[in-house]
This record gives structure tokens, sequence and C-alpha cells, in this order.
């Protein structure tokens, strides 16, 4: 596997959230927003891609049989400086992610990449699949939270949680631009389905994303199914074809 | 230390604030070990044992220990370390004692250190009911009530669910959303439903 192909391969083939359902509690509690999502993920890139530098530097060192904990507490040391780190510069982020940022640590993702890919491979592989991995990670929080929050308000704001770059939080994108141009007086804010900016639309939303990969995938595997079959069927009418030149060819000799 | 204390902090952590449906505590055992409804209840039961403990060591360590000397920021590490101890530690006595009560739950316990709800009520326990003025005892019994109340909560929804699973492995759901996303439409719809509950308090 090349360096990219390690780097590249936590986005859609072997997502973490999508594919393999690891991470699910931070997937589905802190993605009512875009930003929330975006800030749980800068802060998981953080963690996952120094433990795995980490692990991966003292993987000679740790017995086999207590390693399950060793890797535990080296999280556990990354997690607790990033929690001292939000609560010193984004005190909003810390307040709306709450008990999730502590629960890191017990993060299936954090824990999978230490075990089976940091304690096997070199420092450098390990930290492109820690942060690779992450990022995958991101761009899943990054993907429902974008969803929930277009549904939920019909745009998308920054800067309430995340005060950096800006002094006071606006609008990314909103559907009142596209209205506007037709229709005044008209807010989009009234309209929206605030279902999902709560618990129940978090699940709602996670269910129809999953269901569209898996249609996605029903159909990747319906057109493989479907070459394979005219591919035995080509080989099978050429066999066919030779047989009968034999038999034709054999029948000319004979007369 | 009064019987309402205790009925209040089991109803709003049972009913209102539901672990997995309304804190999103516990997802991975909710998903994955709810295919089967006796192994569901074997799970519940198995948490609702480690959680009581561990919220109660949890609790008189940050107390007694982490507040006095001053370290209250490397809770987060002390917490973990004695969950996965106590994990341990539950699972020999259990094995020594009562063979029958390892055998329900001996296979589960070893999936509770990572089970994030045992950590999240720790630390939610630390941020909402410990503070400088309370009395130890009164934070403890509180402390504990919450974590009882959690625990059952998440043996109602987890059986509750199961059981919904089963029969939907016989209903005829279209092929993209078998499996996993269907399952999550069902959690959904349950959350939906303990909507309807808050505020009873």
């Amino acid at each position: 596997m090349t360096k990219k192909e390690n780097f590249l391969k936590g986005f859609i083939k072997e997502n973490p959230i999508f594919v393999y359902l690891l991470g699910m509690c931070p997937a589905l509690a802190v993605t009512a927003t875009f930003e929330t999502s975006l800030g749980m993920g800068l802060l998981v890139i953080f963690v996952l891609t120094s433990s795995n530098i980490v692990v991966s530097l003292f993987k000679n060192f740790i017995p086999q049989q207590v390693r399950t904990p060793s890797y535990i507490v080296i999280i556990a040391t990354f997690v607790t400086v990033v929690r001292m780190m939000t609560d010193a510069y984004a005190p909003l982020l810390a307040e709306a992610l709450g008990v999730f940022i502590p629960l890191i640590v017990v993060n299936c993702l954090i824990l999978g990449r230490a075990e089976s890919f940091a304690s096997k491979n070199k420092v450098v592989d390990s930290a492109i699949d820690g942060f690779g991995m992450a990022l995958g990670f991101t761009f899943g929080l990054i993907s429902i939270g974008v969803i929930r929050e277009l549904l939920a308000t019909g745009g998308i704001m920054y800067g309430d949680y995340l005060p950096f770059f800006v002094d006071q939080p606006f609008e990314l994108f909103t559907f009142d631009w596209i209205i506007n141009l037709f229709v005044q007086d008209f807010s989009i804010r009234d309209y929206g389905l605030a279902m999902f900016a709560l618990p129940p639309g978090a699940f709602i939303a996670l269910a129809f994303i999953l269901a569209y990969m898996q249609s996605r995938k029903n159909k990747k595997l319906r057109l493989e199914e479907e070459a394979k079959k005219q591919r035995i069927e080509e080989l099978k009418k050429a066999a066919l074809e030779r047989k009968r030149q034999a038999a034709m060819k054999k029948a000319g000799e004979a007369s | 230390m009064s019987f309402a204390v205790f009925a209040t902090a089991i109803i709003s952590s049972m009913l209102i604030n539901n672990v997995i449906l309304m804190q999103f505590l516990g997802i991975c055992p909710f998903l994955g070990v709810s295919k089967k409804s006796s192994s569901a209840v074997g799970m519940a039961l198995a948490v609702m044992f480690v959680m009581v403990i561990a919220s109660a060591v949890t609790y008189t360590l940050y107390d007694l220990v982490l507040h006095p000397y001053n370290i209250p920021y490397i809770s987060t590490i002390a917490f973990i370390l004695v969950i996965a101890s106590l994990v341990q530690l539950v699972e020999i006595v259990i094995k020594k004692y009562s063979k029958s009560l390892y055998k329900g739950l001996g296979i589960y316990l070893p999936l509770i250190t990572t089970n994030c709800a045992i950590l999240g009520i720790s630390e939610a326990n630390i941020t909402n009911i410990w503070s400088t003025t309370t009395p130890f005892g009164t934070g403890l019994f509180i402390a504990v009530s919450t974590a009882f109340g959690t625990a059952l909560g998440f043996g109602l929804v987890i059986f509750a669910f199961s059981s919904i699973r089963e029969r939907l492995d016989a209903a005829n759901v279209p092929a993209a959303w078998k499996g996993v996303p269907i399952s999550l439409v069902v959690a959904g719809i349950m959350s939906l439903a303990f909507f309807g509950l808050a505020g009873i308090i």
C-alpha cells in the first residue's frame, strides 16, 4: 500500500462512520450543527494522529499482555490535553460538546487504530494512517452535521462555537439567498424541520445516509454480478464456436 | 437522603434523560448486542452491575482524592483506569463466587470497558451533582441512584429495541434499508416517543 492510498482509504472505502459504524456516539450526539461536528472532528484529528505516533514509537517497549491499558493511558493523556486546550481557547465549544470530549477516550476508532495499525507499523505510516482516518471521521461527522443543520434551519452558521478567524457569527450558506430572488419578506428559518436538531433527527438522518451508502453498494454488487455473467456467457459462446469449427473441419476431412 | 430524592433521580435518568435515546451514550452495544433479546438482557444486567459500582467508586475517588489534592484535571485518565480495572475485578469475583452468574454475564463484561455509558455517567455525575458544598454522603447517594436509573433506562430501551428487531428480521424491508438503517429509523421513532415524557417532573 502506498502512502497516498494509506492516506485516502479513510474517506470512502473504509470510512469509520459509514462503513465500520465506529464512533457512533459522537456521530449522533454532536452533529446537530455543522460547527460542533467540525469542532469534534478537529479534536479527534489531533488525538488520533498523536496517539498513533506515540503508540508506534513505543511499540517495542510495551509488553504484549498489558498493551490495551497502555494504549488507553496514552490516548487519555492526549484527551486531557485537548480538553484543557478547548476549555481555554473555545469555551463555548467545550460547553456544547460537554461530556463527549472526555469520551474520546473510549471511541472505538482510536483504540482500534492503535491496536490494528500503529502497533505494527512504522512511525510515519502510522501518522499518515491516523491523520487520514481522522479526516475520514471528520468528513462523516460534517456530512451528517450539514444535512441536519440544513434541514433544521435552512442555512449553515459559522462563528457561534469556533471563534476563530471571525468576529461574530455569520451565515456560510442559506436557502434565503435563492428564495429571496423570487419572494420578498421570506425567512426559511420559520419553515425548518426542528426535529432534525433534536435527538430523533440524528437517528433518522444517519439512517438515510447509511441507506444511501447501502443502495450504492448493492448497485455496485449487482453490476459486478451482471458483468461476470456476461463474461461467462461470452466464454461459453466462444468455446461453442471453437467446437463447431473443429467439428466442421473434421467433417470436411472425412468427406 | 429521602425516598423522594431517590425516586426523582431514578425517573429523570431512566425516562426523561434516557441514556441511549436522549444522551446518545452506549450506542455501540445498542446496535451491536441487540439482535437477540436474551443477549440484550444479559448486556443490560452487566451494565447495571458495573455502572452502579463504577459511579460509586469514581465519585468517591473524585471527592476524597482528586479534589483535596487539587488534581481534578486528571479525572479522565483516573476514571478510565479505575473502570478498566474494576471490570476485571468484578469478573474475577463473579467467576469465583457465582458460576451461573458468570455464565450469563461473562462474555459481556470485557465489552463494558469501552462502553461509553459507564465513563459518560461517571463524568456527568461530577459535572452535574458534585460541588464543593454538597456533603459527601448526599452526593454519593444521588450519584448511585442516578447510575441505577440510567442502567434501568438502558435495559428498558435495549430490551424493547431487541424485541422490535427480532420481528423486523421477518419483515419485508427494501434491500437498501436492510440491517442497520432500518434499525436506526426504529430508534429514531422510539426517541420521538420518549420526547413525550419530557416535562413530567
